[in-house]
């Protein structure tokens, strides 16, 4: 592990991780908060920063906003799928978060509190947005014959796809494809697989049950798959 | 268990939520039918490249965005 401070008054601490083992546990001293950018390397707030923040310091807000605005900016691209809206939806979360910073209790990552805040503000753009006609996902979703077996025969592609994912093109062209998918599906989709949100967290933000979460992520990942199939298909085969 | 049946159990059985006895009755009817397997396979791959397609390096933030918010909140 490689500890290094830098002048934001924010320590870097990169360190590879074994799958499966929380990096929390291995990362953060007791009483620091911390927030993770995804990527394995970690970043140990400064509870200065925090408390800077709170009693209305300018340099500690441009500090907070460099350091989490970039992450939160490829959330709200991947929700709104504007630039612009995007841009707005970092800003209004931003806004929201400090003005409301005496609340933050220090009991969830920053990181962790910023990120929920822009997620209800990309949902909360998305509802005020004129509903066009969407597709149905039901074309996308498996069929059955009458003997309960089903319709389409699969080929496994899934061992050349995992070889393919590592290209810029093919994750392009899986993100072009869950864009395809309506909005309903696309947001949980979203929420669940690509931010890493808990079920409840998912179901509270959506006001839905856990349950009906779970029933429109699975359909959303089964609309996918059989958007996917076709290229992934070509790739097995060729 | 037919095709039908297991897809109703495809996504509880993908999370590690079945009972021990639908998963079994489950991975029974894998054994019995590759065109299953290929799907939960697929389904699989599916999820895992959903999670790497988000992983792309985060933007930097643009400067003028951090100007306008740190405006905004001094205001």
């Amino acid at each position: 592990m490689t500890i290094a401070s830098n002048v934001s008054g924010v320590m870097s601490v990169g360190c590879r991780i074994a799958p499966g083992v929380s990096e929390h546990f291995l990362c953060y001293p007791p009483g620091v908060m911390g927030a993770d950018d995804r990527h394995g390397k970690l970043v140990l707030e400064d509870p200065n920063l925090i408390a800077a923040i709170q009693a209305g310091d300018g340099g500690a807000f441009e500090r907070v906003v460099r350091l989490h605005g970039g992450a939160l900016l490829a959330t709200a691209r991947r929700f709104l799928r504007d630039e612009n809206d995007a841009r707005e939806a970092v800003q209004d979360a931003f806004l929201s978060a400090f003005r409301t910073c005496r609340g933050f209790q220090g009991t969830s990552h920053i990181g962790t509190w910023l990120h929920r805040i822009v997620v209800n503000a990309c949902l909360m753009r998305l509802r005020s947005r004129s509903r066009a006609e969407e597709v149905s996902i039901d074309q996308w979703l498996p069929r059955f014959k009458d003997d309960g077996h089903h319709e389409a025969v699969f080929t496994d592609w899934s061992p050349g796809a995992d070889a393919l994912i590592e290209r810029d093109e093919a994750c392009a062209h899986v993100r072009a494809c869950i864009d395809r998918l309506p909005d309903a599906y696309r947001t949980v989709l979203i929420m669940r697989d690509m931010e890493d949100m808990p079920i409840a967290d998912i179901a509270a933000a959506l006001d839905v049950s856990p349950n009906a979460v779970k029933i429109r992520i699975h359909r959303a990942r089964q609309a996918l798959r059989t958007l996917l199939d076709p290229a992934f298909i070509r790739s097995a085969t060729s | 268990m037919t095709c039908r049946e297991a897809d109703d159990f495809l996504a509880g059985y993908f999370d590690g939520t079945l009972t021990p006895e639908i998963r079994a009755a489950f991975e029974r009817h894998l054994e019995a039918c590759a065109n299953c397997r290929a799907y939960l396979a697929t389904y699989a791959a599916t999820v895992r490249m959903t999670r790497r397609a988000s992983a792309e390096d985060p933007p930097a933030m643009p400067d003028d965005l951090i100007e306008a918010i740190v405006a905004s909140l001094l205001r």
